[in-house]
């Protein structure tokens, strides 16, 4: 199975978080412009135009869903601005509740019309709040990048199938061991200071062209991916194409994972990639006095002064470098 | 030992720090003997460069001795107690771009290339002590320097040449050659130098060599412009004429064939309410650069031309010409210099004395006295045009 598959059956009928917040988001900014700038139409519509204090009421609830549009569109936890929401539709329905007991006949009917639209919205809005709370519970993370290596494609693909160089390049890795020529064991050091460890093996190893590999038995992090080589025009470089793919687990490892790739996690693969080039095409990953660790997007700024580093931090840089340090050095 | 160190804008320092060690197996440590301060340091200085840090040591025109080698470098290559200059653009010499000598973008040089690539599409190479979007290296204004990829740039000086000789195969020198050989300079050619400053002093002189049948060169500064026209060229002081009409009267109303930008992104505009429109926008960040230079080269360059920039530019600017440009059919041409590729056939140009580029030193000065030195070339007093420091 490719990567593209995984992710196709694994997404099938999920609906990106996101999307239901800024719908209503737009929808919530939509209803508050409406009940301000024409308050008595809502009036009208709603039965309740009969009211002096129904002018201040719908004014504040116009007032309000700006506030939900704003905070769905803008704020960071989509999550707590449904619920938000919710209770806003609580809220209008026990005014309406108060509005309906006093009320008869055509107006009545109007009210008990609204009544129900507020329902039918509560019911989206609830729907909405628990499906962002389950989304954030699991999810896949697909992360891709892709590079041109001046090295014959052999070479390129033989680096990378020793998978014990992959932590030359790829940081998060502690190590890759090789147990046979279909199976090995990895070690990450998880973004709180844990190491963590699975098994993996690899799918597909078409020489010189793709390697796939997945992890197996009870991985903490589940993850799959795959390394395309090809020939670049040039006849002498080659393009190598990487997507992985993770599947979050739900509670504290999934978002700290999360966490740890950030809001662009595609940089982590990119910078991957321009190590292993670096490593590929001199020898070395290259460092600079602001960057003593080399280029690591997560810890890029600020960085240090570029000037020549003190005997201490130099000890520390190296052994980072080697990899021996991320745990406290990088979470 | 001590370094000269940036300490916000504005503000030079000259600062104890710990000698540089060898970081990757590449690498070389110099001892530095000659370092230049450069117009492209004023645009840290002035703040106009983001990602500087304060503490960052500055400077990459230097050269020096070799003292000690990493692991991996060749000793056919390089020895200890090799006498070299250094390229101010650092190069892998192996990645696609030095295979075709673009080595200022060389795409394994620089580790910050995650940042610079957000700025610019892709990134660009290290460079010594230029901000860390420029991967963060300590430059050589300083007693020692690091010099990663020390197998690719540095150049060995044969004996017989004194530092002041050489010194500028660093930076400004091929920086002033390539401008004119973007130039594709032909015998008829009239080729006009935006800004008479070190860069465009050599760029003046490296179109002479080149072949132009008349150089002219633009500049505000009597002191300068008199240097540029002791060395060939017709100059046009800004604040006194109008630019573009002198250029047609120079060239029977062709304007010139080439034109060179070696002013770049702090240009100043003879007009006081142009000037002042552009440090408006620059002060606010709606733009980051001043483009006068640029615009009046490509406003005045004659159909057809080649427009060459050399002037160092940062971000954005606004009010490109883009309309001249395009309809009258001109070549922009461009780049951070790729020294490694001139160093050698301009050492042999010195040596043969088609070009002398001590002339444009006017200042030597003790690193202590960096401070002062900025000030003096900042602000164009005491006649500074080009300060060497020594260590």
């Amino acid at each position: 199975m490719t990567a593209r598959q995984y992710v196709a059956q694994h997404q099938k009928g999920r609906t990106d978080p996101g999307q239901w917040g800024r719908r209503l988001g737009w929808l919530s900014l939509g209803l508050g412009t409406l009940h301000l700038a024409a308050p008595n139409l809502i009036r009208r519509l709603t039965g309740v135009d009969d009211s002096a204090a129904s002018r201040m009421v719908v004014r504040l609830v116009g007032a309000r869903e700006l506030v939900h549009g704003a905070g769905l569109l803008f704020g960071r936890n989509t999550r707590a601005w449904a619920w938000t929401r919710v209770g806003g539709d609580a809220i209008d329905l026990a005014s309406l509740g108060v509005a309906l007991a006093r009320r008869r006949g055509g107006r009545r009917a109007r009210l008990v019309g609204a009544t129900g639209a507020v329902l039918a919205m509560t019911a989206v809005d609830v729907a909405a709040a628990v499906g962002a709370a389950r989304t954030r519970a699991r999810r896949l993370m697909e992360l891709t990048g892709t590079t041109t290596i001046r090295r014959p494609r052999s070479e390129v693909y033989a680096f990378w199938r020793r998978l014990e160089n992959l932590p030359r390049f790829m940081t998060h890795l502690d190590a890759v061991e090789e147990i046979d020529v279909r199976h090995s064991h990895w070690r990450a050091t998880a973004p709180f200071g844990r190491t963590v460890s699975w098994d993996a093996e690899i799918i597909q190893d078409v020489p010189d062209t793709r390697i796939a590999w997945r992890s197996t038995g009870d991985a903490a992090v589940r993850n799959l991916g795959t390394v395309t080589f090809t020939s670049a025009p040039d006849g002498v470089s080659t393009e190598v194409r990487v997507r992985i793919v993770y599947d979050l687990p739900g509670g504290r490892l999934g978002a700290a994972v999360a966490k740890f790739f950030g809001e662009e996690p595609h940089q982590q693969v990119t910078d991957d990639l321009r190590r292993l080039k670096q490593a590929l095409e001199t020898g070395d990953v290259v460092r600079s006095e602001g960057a003593l660790w080399g280029g690591r997007a997560r810890a890029e700024f600020p960085q240090r002064p570029a000037q020549p580093p003190r005997p201490d931090e130099l000890v520390r840089a190296d052994e980072l470098v080697r990899g021996e340090l991320v745990r406290g050095g990088l979470a | 030992m001590k370094a000269v160190t940036w300490a916000g804008p504005n503000h030079v320092e000259v600062q104890q720090v710990d000698e540089p060690v060898i970081l990757n197996e590449r690498d070389a440590i110099i001892r530095v003997t000659s370092t230049a301060i450069c117009g492209s340091d004023l645009h840290l200085v002035d703040g106009y460069v983001p990602t500087m840090q304060k503490g960052d040591v500055l400077g990459h025109e230097f050269m020096g001795e070799v003292v000690e080698l990493g692991p991996g470098i060749d000793r056919n290559r390089l020895r200890v107690g090799d006498r070299v200059v250094v390229p101010f653009p650092i190069a892998c010499g192996s990645c696609n771009a030095c295979a075709a000598q673009l080595y200022a973008c060389c795409e394994n040089s620089n580790p910050n290339a995650g940042i610079a690539e957000k700025v610019y599409g892709h990134p660009i190479a290290g460079l010594f002590g230029y901000s860390h979007l420029a991967g963060g290296f300590a430059g050589g204004q300083a007693e020692y320097v690091r010099v990663p990829f020390a197998d690719v740039g540095p150049l060995t000086v044969p004996d017989g040449l004194t530092d002041e000789q050489v010194l500028f195969l660093s930076d400004i020198l091929p920086t002033g050659y390539m401008g004119a050989e973007m130039c594709d300079i032909q015998p008829t050619d009239v080729v006009a130098v935006w800004g008479a400053g070190p860069v465009g002093q050599f760029a003046i002189d490296s179109a002479r060599m080149l072949g132009a049948a008349m150089v002219v060169a633009i500049d505000k500064e009597p002191y300068r412009l008199s240097l540029a026209e002791q060395a060939g060229a017709i100059p046009i002081n800004f604040t006194e004429v109008d630019v573009r009409a002198e250029l047609l009267e120079l060239t029977g109303g062709r304007g010139p064939d080439k034109c060179i930008d070696a002013a770049g992104m702090e240009a100043t505009h003879g007009s006081l309410p142009i000037d002042a429109y552009d440090r408006a926008k620059q002060a606010v960040r709606a733009e980051t650069d001043r483009p006068h230079a640029l615009r009046q080269a490509i406003l005045s360059c004659r159909s057809g031309g080649i427009v060459s920039v050399i002037g160092a530019y940062g971000g954005f600017i606004d009010k490109f010409p883009v309309g001249a440009w395009m309809n009258r059919g001109l070549t922009l041409r461009s780049g951070q210099c790729h020294v490694q590729r001139y160093m050698a056939p301009l050492l042999e140009r010195i040596q043969r004395g088609d070009i002398d580029p001590t002339r444009v030193i006017t200042h030597t000065m003790s690193l202590d006295e960096a401070p002062h030195a900025y000030d003096l070339f900042k602000n164009k007093q005491d006649d500074c045009l080009k300060v060497v420091l020594k260590p």
